[in-house]
């Protein structure tokens, strides 16, 4: 084959396997993703048995711990609308009342059922922050 | 002495900005003078950065509250330890690292290239000021480190327990160094376009610096890692968190250009690419620096409301759209002076495995920046968690260490096929002995990936020991000495070379730390009283007793108040004790009672591991506490008034009264299989690259050589 054919189909070959491997990457990756919603989303309307991940602020006093069972309220990082999560499993060393957590799981008949040690808190080093607020 | 440090950036900004103009002007007009006075003036730079760091440092050991930075993040209770090191627990502190570690990074590489490089270095100065120059000008202008309170606090806040651990004293420090240093390659390939001299004269002139900064970078990410795994109370010791990702980011793309520089020294080829992989791999370090205080994206690293980020993010437009400017303009300066041969040539497993090193950031830049994507396109703030990233990284990784092995053995130009299956049949071989052995002797075919992984590591550490066991007996027939010796001189007359295959072997070895303890670890989490048990991958564990104690927190983090539990894990006739415990700080909000807020603030695991090469038992504790209330409620109200000696006796009480009377704890432990491995892969890597890094007394003889030479030369045309 003459060397110039022989560059272009390398360089075709080539770009179409890029272009092959974006897509995957693409695909893949908005199929596995989770949405980010705050309370106020979900209450607005959330599919029955999709996975979200719902971020906001632990409501005070409303954190209660049965066993290895922890129930709380999350609420709108900056509004009112809460709702209520169950979660199992690990808690986060800097999980306090008033801070920012995330958690994923789904929701049923009105209550935020969460994964096994899915809870995030965010920011340790805002707490020195918290200090000076309060 | 605020004021001190506050006269120390503006003169070092000034020094920076004058930098710049001293080094273009004697550039452009060829004054000598001018180039000297820009270079010294970087070293002036760096004085001053080591005159600010030694103030604020001394306001942490000293306890001086006057200092903002010190009331926030230290207290007269802090271990010293831990003084030195709040430093860069806070944002306005970290940039003063950077700027320190960049100025002298800066100054020692100008002092190295003084007598060379003469038409590229003046440039590269200019570039250096300004990137010191943007630092300073962040702290002069937004966030002083040196900001005093007008009414000093008696009391400061206290360095953010989760920090207190050893490795947060040369993890950050490390990560900057790394970051930092690839500023320097960075500013001598501009300098070099800028001057059109694209030969590999920069290349050399600046290839150690890469090193330097590669293995800092690298090293950074180990003890990062090292730190989630034993301090975090997750078990963990990569998360994808988006600050991680940072970090590896400009790790990968700094190893596709320490590879692809060979190609250019050796071949004048892939010169846009080179130019293009340095300028992305100080683009990503400033991404990393950038990621951790803009607060875009959620992550355990961010500091707090940043107020620099659109800063940065200007500067990082200024820094791609003036490089992309560059190298357009450049082109007809960049074309390749060889073609490539055949495919089955160094050149391209090293084009192939910079392609895969390429892909793996974009797929992982992809991910992290995931969030700020999808609600580009779609509206919907989303986001892929750790699976997506293990499935997709998985098997670039393979191909990766695969690439590690074979490279190497291929020549340069065209390899001929005798020459390929002679090299690598003995490999090949070992890695379907290990193979099979493995299918017969373990149960590592539950998960394929992973036995991939074994395979290719054997074939990794085939390679290089074939490699180093060829060259030694081809030495020991030239010179006749005794195996260790000839061993020695091989790899001191060749350090780049094999330094290089110890890079690849500690990767391999890092690898097979991985595969094994992702694919076979077994994780328990549970909740149990005293005297009962529980297993945990082949553990049989029980839970003793609990512990109680005040004011003897075995790590030294100066926390008040532990509690913990002795557990004994028996597995076979190998019985150990653990006592994993969990480090309770006071909380400083004025809500909480005098003796409740010793129990109500933070709160950090201290996990207790047994390492081991063939497993570690990973365990920690999260005590209950909440049964404790009452009384510590009923203490609040009763002992409120009371002097602190009193108060101290009631603490003591309540927490001997969690001693005696524990409810459940919740524990996790892990068995996790060859997870040190990782650590000392990681190791073997950092000391591959040292002795890649080292000078070889050879070139050190060369360089003596030529600076006489030229010294002759200017005393003889002086004559």
């Amino acid at each position: 084959m003459d060397p110039r054919r022989k560059r272009k189909l390398r360089l075709f070959v080539a770009l179409s396997a890029a272009v092959l491997l974006a897509g995957a990457l693409v695909y893949t990756s908005f199929s596995a993703s989770t949405q980010a919603k705050q309370p106020s989303d979900l209450l607005a309307g959330a599919e029955q048995g999709r996975s979200y991940e719902l971020t906001g602020k632990v409501v005070k006093d409303s954190v209660d711990k049965d066993g290895d069972r922890l129930t709380f309220r999350i609420r709108d990082r900056d509004g009112r609308e809460s709702l209520p999560v169950t979660y199992a499993g690990v808690v986060p060393d800097p999980f306090r009342e008033g801070r920012e957590v995330i958690v994923s799981g789904q929701l049923e008949q009105g209550t935020f059922v969460a994964e096994r040690d899915s809870l995030i808190t965010k920011c340790p080093s805002k707490f020195t922050e918290d200090e000076q607020s309060t | 002495m605020a004021g001190l440090g506050s006269a120390c950036l503006l003169v070092g900004l000034l020094t920076a900005v004058y930098a710049v103009c001293a080094s273009l002007h004697g550039a452009r007009s060829g004054s000598r003078a001018a180039v000297v006075s820009g270079r010294r003036a970087i070293y002036c730079v760096a004085g001053l950065m080591v005159t600010a760091t030694v103030v604020l440092q001394s306001a942490f050991l000293r306890s001086d509250f006057s200092f903002k930075l010190v009331a926030e993040g230290s207290s007269t209770d802090t271990p010293t330890f831990y003084k030195f090191t709040a430093m860069w627990a806070t944002q306005d502190g970290s940039l003063l690292l950077w700027a320190l570690l960049m100025s002298l990074f800066a100054s020692a590489v100008l002092f190295a290239t003084r007598r060379s490089l003469r038409d590229i270095a003046p440039y590269a100065t200019a570039v250096l000021g300004g990137i010191a120059g943007f630092f300073l000008l962040l702290m002069v202008g937004w966030e002083n480190p040196f900001t005093t309170l007008a009414v000093a606090p008696v009391e400061g806040a206290g360095l953010n327990p989760l920090l207190r651990h050893p490795a947060m004293m040369i993890h950050p420090p490390m990560l900057y160094t790394g970051y930092v240093g690839f500023a320097i390659p960075f500013a001598f390939a501009i300098g070099a376009l800028i001057v059109r001299q694209t030969g590999a004269d920069w290349i050399r002139a600046t290839r150690r610096f890469a090193l330097i900064a590669w293995t800092f970078l690298g090293a950074g990410i180990m003890l990062g890692a090292l730190w989630s795994y034993s301090e975090l109370g997750w078990g963990g010791y990569w998360a994808w968190d988006p600050v991680e990702n940072a970090s590896l980011m400009p790790w990968l793309i700094g190893t596709a250009f320490i590879h692809s520089i060979m190609v250019q020294e050796k071949r004048g080829m892939l010169k846009v690419w080179n130019v293009s992989l340095i300028v992305s791999t100080f683009v990503l370090a400033l991404l990393g620096t950038f990621l951790v205080r803009s607060g875009i994206l959620d992550s355990i690293h961010a500091f707090g409301a940043s107020t620099i980020g659109k800063q940065f993010l200007v500067f990082i437009a200024v820094v791609i759209m003036g490089s992309l400017a560059l190298i357009v303009s450049r082109l007809d300066d960049l074309r390749s002076e060889a073609k490539l041969d055949s495919l089955m040539s160094r050149e391209a497993f090293f084009l192939v495995n910079n392609l895969v090193l390429v892909g793996l950031c974009v797929v992982i830049f992809w991910g992290t920046f995931f969030p700020l994507i999808s609600e580009a396109l779609s509206g919907d703030e989303a986001s892929v968690g750790p699976p997506w990233f293990n499935r997709v990284t998985t098997p670039l990784a393979l191909v990766l260490v695969a690439l590690a092995a074979i490279g190497p053995m291929v020549p340069w130009r065209r390899a001929s096929r005798s020459g390929l299956v002679r090299s690598l049949r003995l490999p090949v071989a070992v890695a379907a002995i290990t193979l099979v052995a493995l299918l017969a002797l373990t149960d590592s075919a539950d998960s394929p990936l992973a036995l991939v992984m074994f395979c290719f590591v054997a074939l990794v550490l085939a390679v290089v020991v074939q490699e180093l066991a060829r060259g030694t007996a081809a030495r020991r027939t030239i010179t006749g000495d005794p195996w260790p010796r000839a061993l020695g001189q091989l790899i001191s007359r060749n350090r780049r070379r094999y330094g290089g295959y110890l890079v690849h072997a500690g990767i391999a070895i890092l690898f097979l730390g991985v595969a094994a303890s992702s694919a076979f670890q077994e994780q328990r989490d549970v909740r149990l009283s005293p005297g009962q048990s529980f297993e945990a991958g082949g553990y049989d564990i029980t839970y003793v007793r609990p512990t109680a104690e005040v004011g003897r927190d075995s790590a030294g983090t100066g926390a008040p108040i532990t509690f913990g539990a002795v557990l004994r894990a028996r597995r076979g006739d190998e019985v150990q004790t653990l006592r994993p415990s969990r480090n309770y700080y006071p909380s400083q909000s004025s809500e909480a009672g005098p003796i409740g807020r010793f129990f109500e603030g933070e709160a950090t695991s201290e996990v207790d591991v047994r390492w081991g090469l063939r497993r570690d038992l990973w365990a920690a504790v999260r005590p209950d506490i909440a049964e404790l209330e009452p009384a510590i409620r009923e203490a609040d109200a009763k002992f409120a008034g009371s002097r602190d000696d009193v108060q101290a006796i009631v603490i003591a009480a309540i927490v001997e009264r969690y001693r005696e009377d524990a409810p459940p704890a919740t524990f996790r432990a892990i068995d996790s299989p060859l997870v040190s491995w990782i650590w000392i892969g990681g190791a073997i890597m950092i000391l591959g690259a040292l002795i890649a890094i080292w000078p070889s007394p050879q070139t050190r003889l060369r360089r003596v050589t030529s600076v006489y030479a030229a010294r002759l030369g200017k005393e003889l045309s002086q004559a």
